[in-house]
């Protein structure tokens, strides 16, 4: 019963947010309605996990909606990082507007869509149909394209054109997907709604007919591949990251490509099953260290520092999919948590990448110099930030990486080589831009700006303590998730 | 899946879906813009009678809501729209350029043999009908990215976009009489508002490179190929 409600919170509370903030206009106080609305998500969706946590997999009696610890913890993840990024915005978009990049209009846009994103990520996450999580991943779509295209400027429409076409013909190919799938449920399970719920797809997967589930498959990882950006489908990523506005940046690394991820993940475990060979899984990890060395190799050549960083996420994702594919408990568990490990570092990353083109005045790495010596809060954030991403000890990023690793170990040794090539690769491409911009001395007339480094903080702390101790609860439940994911618990 | 209700229901549906894939291939090779919309307004058309019958002859009823939703849709409103923003933008004269179109129709016809032979393996599954349509449907799939990867302007990309959508639901119609309702709702809802935007970004693209011929839209490129500063 609590968890019915806070489901239906967790929904309707963005929801009212789109039209109250759409009807309210940019008023001083919309900001402030904008994280005490991502407050009461982020309460609603702890109530949601505790409930979760204590009684075992949510299905609601229509079987509309199920929430299970896969999900959970990626929605309480979700409401964090949307609160956090939330808090940073507020005093960034203001800047913006002071210095007359973006109008009140656009603004209003922007808190408006900020929670239709919202809503979008959380729909995702508790639906159980496949139907519905493909229109709410399209919904975030439209969302972010209107976010992306925020500042008008030819370069901004540019690359929201050319991630809404890339995105949406992606999307068309998971929904092509989804369909093949549906044909071949219903086959089995008959015409109807309950052929597309994964809770019934999951009883009935061994009985899926293993041809049309191949071909669906290849459609639904290339499909919502494009959206966790697996290279070569990535090419909207950097672009749509660099042109803009930055907490855009972090809620897309940190949330909606993990959402995507998340979505082929839940195929893949049907997919398992009906197959009898592990083609999903090798066509994850074929795809994951593509994606990933590629990326390692482009942190090397960029000069915008947005785009420097969509590349890194570019990489972390690789890595994950690779994870998810290798699809033994413990390569699951690493995914688990690189995936929040990823979410709450690059986020954090983001906002201080924000603060730091404010100060330097431009997103032109050779530009960005001495931020240590300006603002000493912004210059540390990136630093440790930095330090985080690349997978230095004692961060949780170090843990999760050195887990795959092992993982690998394990089960591919031969493929141990490339992927700590690429870690090593990634490694250096961030710190050869990151030293002068951190050191170095401080360029004239650069002035601090009003920043707010309370989120990545909380952000940096959490990572942190992921790294130094995994809290009992979290393991428990990362591994609870692990094993659902790898097929060991018997639905 | 209950097989040959009816020779008749079967043939019509086999002609339905050669038409669509039949308008996948004209619209191909077309390069006047008033033309292509058209010809995308009777492709929807021919979508909403399939599944029309198909939902007359299973007796689905919520097979007429998603017809009509169809019709309404992507047979009346869509190309409208589109067809508004032609003749307001200026480009009902203007010629897009294909490369090479030659070319381009026999990759169709390959990709058209392709989709058969990924079908294949299927065969077991079904009886003939069911293979033949997939195969169909994934074709004039494909031939709608092949649209939107040879054309050049933003609003051919659109067309395309949409196409790749309606093959999407002949599937959908005809092998397993349409998506659960609340899903085909999503879906409607989600094509009109992207609709929408597609015709906001119409607007914002055609002020920024003064025109609407994506080869032009290569700012961010060249930004970040080239050495120069930002």
């Amino acid at each position: 019963m609590i968890a019915m409600i806070a489901l239906y919170g967790l929904l309707l509370i963005p929801l009212g947010g789109v039209f109250g903030l759409a009807w309210l206009g940019d008023r001083p106080m919309a900001a402030r309605i904008n994280n005490l609305l991502n407050t009461a998500t982020f309460v609603v969706s702890l109530i949601l996990a505790a409930a979760v946590l204590r009684m075992g997999t949510f299905l609601s009696a229509d079987r509309w909606w199920m929430v299970d610890s896969f999900s959970v913890y990626l929605i309480v993840l979700t409401a964090l990082v949307g609160l956090t990024t939330g808090i940073f915005s507020a005093p960034y978009m203001e800047h913006e507007r002071e210095i007359g990049r973006l109008t009140h209009r656009r603004l209003r846009l922007y808190y408006a869509m900020y929670q239709a994103f919202m809503l979008a990520m959380y729909l995702i996450l508790v639906t159980n149909n496949m139907g519905i999580l493909w229109v709410a991943m399209e919904g975030a779509t439209l969302a972010t394209v209107l976010l992306v295209s925020l500042y008008r400027t030819p370069e901004s429409v540019e690359a929201a054109w050319k991630y809404f076409i890339l995105c949406g013909v992606g999307i068309a190919q998971a929904l092509f997907g989804t369909i093949l799938l549906y044909f071949a449920a219903s086959q089995v399970l008959g015409i109807g709604g309950k052929a597309l719920t994964w809770t019934t797809l999951y009883t009935h997967a061994a009985e899926l007919d293993p041809t049309v589930m191949k071909i669906a498959f290849v459609f639904l990882l290339v499909g919502y591949g494009t959206k966790v950006g697996l290279v070569p489908m990535h090419s909207w990523l950097p672009d749509a990251h660099s042109e803009g506005p930055t907490p855009m940046s972090a809620i897309l690394s940190g949330l909606l490509l993990n959402d995507a991820l998340y979505a082929i993940v839940r195929s893949k475990m049907i997919v398992d099953q009906a197959l009898s060979d592990n083609l999903a899984g090798f066509l994850m990890m074929g795809f994951g260290l593509i994606s990933f060395l590629v990326a390692a190799l482009f942190l090397h050549r960029q000069r915008d520092i947005k785009r420097l960083f969509s590349y890194s996420s570019i990489e972390h994702m690789g890595m994950m999919t690779f994870a998810f594919g290798i699809g033994t408990p413990l390569a699951t568990f690493a995914a688990l948590m690189h995936m929040t490990t990823h979410s709450l570092t690059k986020s954090s990353i983001f906002v201080t990448v924000g603060h730091a083109s404010h100060i330097a005045g431009t997103q032109f790495i050779p530009k960005i110099r001495g931020l240590l010596a300006t603002q000493p809060a912004v210059g540390w954030g990136l630093l440790i930030g930095t330090l985080a991403i690349a997978g230095f000890p004692p961060f949780g990023v170090f843990v999760s990486e050195f887990l795959v690793l092992v993982a690998t170990m394990k089960s591919f040794p031969w493929l141990t080589l490339p992927v700590l090539a690429g870690i090593g690769i990634a490694f250096a491409g961030l710190f050869k831009h990151l030293h002068p911009m951190v050191y170095g001395a401080r360029p004239e007339n650069q002035q601090p700006v009003r920043a707010n480094m309370l989120p990545v903080f909380i952000h940096l702390t959490l990572v942190l303590w992921l790294g130094l101790a995994i809290p009992d609860v979290l393991a428990n439940w990362f591994d609870h998730a692990a094993q659902l994911i790898s097929g060991d618990i018997p639905r | 899946m209950e097989e040959a209700l009816n020779p008749i229901y079967d043939q019509t549906v086999f002609l339905l879906a050669a038409l669509v894939l039949f308008t996948s291939f004209v619209m191909l090779a077309q390069t006047r813009l008033v033309n292509l919309v058209k010809l995308f307004a009777l492709q929807g058309g021919l979508l909403a009678a399939t599944t029309a019958l198909v939902g007359f002859v299973h007796a689905t009823p919520h097979l007429f809501i998603s017809a009509g939703l169809t019709l309404v849709l992507k047979a009346a409103l869509i190309p409208f729209m589109l067809h508004w923003f032609i003749v307001r933008l200026g480009l009902h004269r203007q010629e897009d350029r294909v490369i090479r179109p030659l070319g381009l129709l026999l990759g169709a016809a390959s990709l058209m043999v392709f989709s058969y032979y990924i079908i294949l393996p299927a065969i077991h599954l079904s009886e003939l009908s069911t293979r033949n349509i997939i195969a169909t449907s994934t074709a004039s799939f494909l031939l709608g990215m092949l649209l939107m990867i040879s054309h050049r302007q933003a609003i051919s990309h659109v067309i395309g976009f949409m196409a790749m959508e309606n093959a999407l639901f002949f599937l959908a119609v005809v092998s397993t009489y349409g998506m659960p309702l609340v899903v085909e709702l999503g879906i409607a809802f989600d094509v009109m508002v992207g609709a929408v935007i597609f015709g906001v970004f119409f607007f914002q693209i055609r002020e920024s490179i003064d025109s609407l011929d994506v080869d032009r839209l290569n700012r961010l490129s060249h930004l970040y190929e080239g050495e120069e500063e930002k």
